[in-house]
């Protein structure tokens, strides 16, 4: 039976909780009520990237892209398209710039990007295994079970320039090589979904979104290393992400491409899944294996590195999600392929997780090299509501502060470290004007306090002393001394600490500190915070020139400081002011001063 | 002398049978109790140690290292406040406090009548709806904090 519509439904956590779901069992129903269900499939996919606009809808073949679509709208776009052929041209995406409802291909947020890690999503049924095949899935891992020898495949890995995409982007091909030269009885892979990092998803919905893709990227690589056994371990937070995995575990068992004897081959493969419980330091490769042994995931020095004694003592390759959805396209498409994409020491695109002060929140997959202005202004559409750009955060509480003036540098690796950041795992935090960077380097300091796992000092008391000094002069009681301490404290905790959570810990501040020093100076000398954000600093007061005496303001206060009337203005008592700020976002004449 | 013992269901007595010899188990088999019980009650995580012939120490250790696992039995309503960066740029904190005045419990603390509790989380992963929260299995998201008390109310009116 040849459906004449296709209409894709977007199942990634960002949809289904604006109640995606309820979207597609809709549309289904509709589609029976009026009569047509012949005439169209509706499919639930993973994500589009497009968060910001969610839910989304996609009508194939006209390509109607419909954005904030609700279960009321179901009805109508059974009823309009698919009983008569018309668009429900409300539902379109609508440009900002053009001010006109346009088609996919012309939205900006799609036009720089370029997917391979996310080439399904957003096109298949991620629970449904024969889709994935259908565009070349597990074509990789015939190819590699029939007619390439392990060395073929880590020449091809190595041809093609694939780097780790889950921190400091290591060589995977010399890490696998590692691994396949040790002789031993046992040896394991693994993928690391434990994506600790707050304010990235890009993991969680290459699972959702393609699960396959990583399934049949760990069985290629447990042929090439010798291995008959592979671990997924994920965070227990994505439960969508563990249902998908499980779902696609268990149809490559039905089809064979899993399990004992691969497609008659004679190698057998089989993948567990193991759940993570909330700890950031588990993204760590040791402290990772220490919690899929059933222990507190505390990392333990290197060398020996686990692709030559890891899990249990054997030889173990880790490899993050991103990295293993690489690997398929590269041994159907080929490594020459695969190295033209990107810059010199950087192949491939990377995923970033837009988010923060930005117009278009979403996933976003781009060639290595894009620069930060592409991806923020022309992808993301520039700063929410007009706002001055300030700063981006790559690599999370890994990572370091990108300002202004760096935005044109084409991104890859080595570009990020010069930058004092990393590429991390992808998340890109975009803070303009109203962010005030000390708060956000305390903010990162708390996360990294509460997240340090105590093994080794330097991390476990440096965080602590860090953050205690910036919280010190967000409350307006630093000193100039303090700046030094920090920059000494993180430098000692950047060579002393055991492993990549305390090495880096100290980059927000470090950063911060270097492209911002005006900014803690403020703090320190002035005692004020510019953006308004560290309420200690922060004084509310009534400029009487543009005070009307309207009173909005003393209503809104919960703590009744705002005195006066329409003869004699309003004044805030501030030693009474809580500084919540409602003043402030009440006064429709700007007469609330924030100092 | 017989330890009155705290009851499993039939389904966790058969998931332990079945992870218990499995290396590297625990973690799973406290996701699997955690489930059961909502938190790790100290009688569950002593009658582990007896099942699986582990020390209560070594059980201790690994519930009080990950965040995930509770010692306490949550609200009814769990509300988790995302605090990952992208909801803390957009308000999080401000959400966070709101809960926390309307309710009159800090995070981490449940209410008297048992009904809600407070978490401060990293991250759900729906950075794109910066600042969310949960509650339960709900995710509510671009929120201002003048729409936190009908949320709570929603919940307080299912009892």
């Amino acid at each position: 039976m040849a459906y004449k519509h296709f209409i894709l439904v977007c199942g990634g956590t960002g949809c289904e909780s604006s109640h995606s779901d309820e979207i597609y069992k809709e549309l289904i129903a509709n589609a029976e009520a009026m009569g047509v269900k012949d005439d169209v499939q509706v499919v639930k996919t993973g994500c589009f990237g497009f968060c910001e606009k969610g839910p989304i809808v996609k009508v194939l073949p006209d390509e109607s892209f419909y954005v904030e679509v609700k279960p009321g709208d179901a009805k109508e776009i059974i009823a309009e398209q698919i009983v008569k052929g018309r668009e429900v041209k409300r539902l379109l995406y609508k440009d900002e710039r053009q001010k006109d409802r346009i088609k996919v291909e012309d939205i900006d947020f799609y036009q720089k990007q370029y997917r391979i890690v996310l080439r399904n999503c957003g096109i298949i049924n991620p629970e449904n295994i024969d889709e994935y095949i259908a565009r070349d899935g597990y074509a990789g891992l015939e190819k590699v079970l029939t007619s390439m020898k392990p060395d073929d495949v880590i020449e091809e890995l190595k041809a093609s320039g694939l780097r780790g995409r889950g921190g400091a982007g290591f060589p995977t091909w010399r890490k696998w090589m590692f691994s396949k030269g040790v002789p031993a009885d046992q040896k394991y892979v693994v993928c690391n979904a434990d994506e600790g990092d707050p304010g990235a998803y890009m993991d969680r919905s290459t699972i959702e979104g393609d699960p396959h893709s990583v399934i049949e990227a760990m069985t290629i690589c447990g042929y090439t290393v010798g291995s008959s056994k592979g671990f997924v371990y994920i965070r227990a937070e994505y439960p969508l992400a563990i249902e998908r995995l499980k779902i696609g575990l268990r149809q490559a068992r039905e089809y064979g491409l899993l399990g004992d004897n691969i497609l008659g081959t004679g190698f057998s493969f089989d993948i567990e899944i193991r759940l993570g419980a909330g700890a950031f330091v588990c993204g760590e490769e040791t402290a990772l294996l220490q919690s899929i042994e059933g222990n507190r995931g505390m990392p333990i020095p290197r060398p020996p590195f686990p692709a030559v004694k890891g899990l249990w003592g054997k030889p173990t390759i880790i490899n993050n999600v991103e990295t293993w959805a690489n690997i398929p396209v590269i041994i159907t498409k080929g490594a020459s392929w695969f190295a033209k994409i990107g810059t010199e020491t950087s192949k491939g695109t990377k995923v970033f997780a837009l988010t923060g002060k930005i117009n278009n929140s979403g996933l976003v997959e781009v060639p290595m090299g894009t620069t930060l202005r592409e991806i923020i202004f022309d992808i993301g559409g520039g700063i929410r509501g007009g706002k001055k750009f300030k700063g981006a955060q790559t690599g999370g509480p890994s990572g370091g502060i990108i300002t202004e003036e760096f935005l044109d540098l084409p991104i890859d690796y080595e570009a990020l470290t010069s930058l004092g950041s990393m590429m991390g795992s992808g998340g890109l935090i975009v803070m303009d004007e109203d962010d005030c960077v000390v708060d956000v380097s305390r903010f990162y300091m708390e996360f990294c306090v509460d997240e340090s796992c105590g093994k080794c000092s330097p991390c476990r008391i440096g965080t602590n002393q860090m953050h205690a000094i910036l919280v010190k002069i967000t409350k307006g009681q630093g000193t100039m001394e303090d700046l030094e301490k920090l920059e000494k404290i993180g430098l000692a905790m950047k060579k002393a600490a055991l492993c990549g959570l305390g090495q880096t810990a100290p980059n927000p501040t470090l950063s911060t500190i270097r492209r911002f020093r005006d900014e803690y100076v403020k703090h320190i000398v002035d005692r004020q915070c510019s953006a308004g954000k560290c309420k200690d600093l922060v004084v509310y007061s009534i400029d009487k020139t543009k005070c009307i005496g309207c009173g909005l303001c003393a209503r809104k206060c919960p703590v009744n400081c705002i005195s006066g009337d329409k003869t004699q203005k309003y004044t805030i008592d501030a030693s009474k002011c809580i500084k919540c700020g409602e003043c402030f976002k009440a006064c429709k004449f700007s007469a609330v001063v924030k100092k | 002398m017989a330890v009155a013992q705290i009851e499993f269901s039939k389904e966790l007595q058969s998931f332990i049978r079945e992870w218990k010899d499995k290396p590297g188990s625990l973690i799973m088999i406290l996701h699997r109790v955690q489930e059961e019980f909502s938190f790790i009650p100290r009688e569950a995580a002593e009658r582990l140690s007896r099942d699986l012939n582990m020390p209560l120490a070594k059980i201790y250790g690994v519930v009080t290292f990950y965040h995930y696992f509770k010692t306490t039995k949550p609200g009814k309503h769990r509300i988790a406040i995302c605090l990952g960066t992208a909801c803390y740029l957009k308000g999080g904190q401000t959400l966070l406090e709101e809960a926390e005045s309307i309710l009159g419990i800090k995070g981490n603390e449940v209410t008297e009548d048992g009904l809600f509790s407070i978490d401060a989380v990293r991250c759900v992963g729906c950075c794109g709806l910066a600042p969310v929260i949960m509650v339960g299995d709900e995710v509510y998201g671009k929120l201002t904090k003048d729409q936190m008390p009908e949320i709570i109310a929603k919940y307080k009116n299912l009892g």
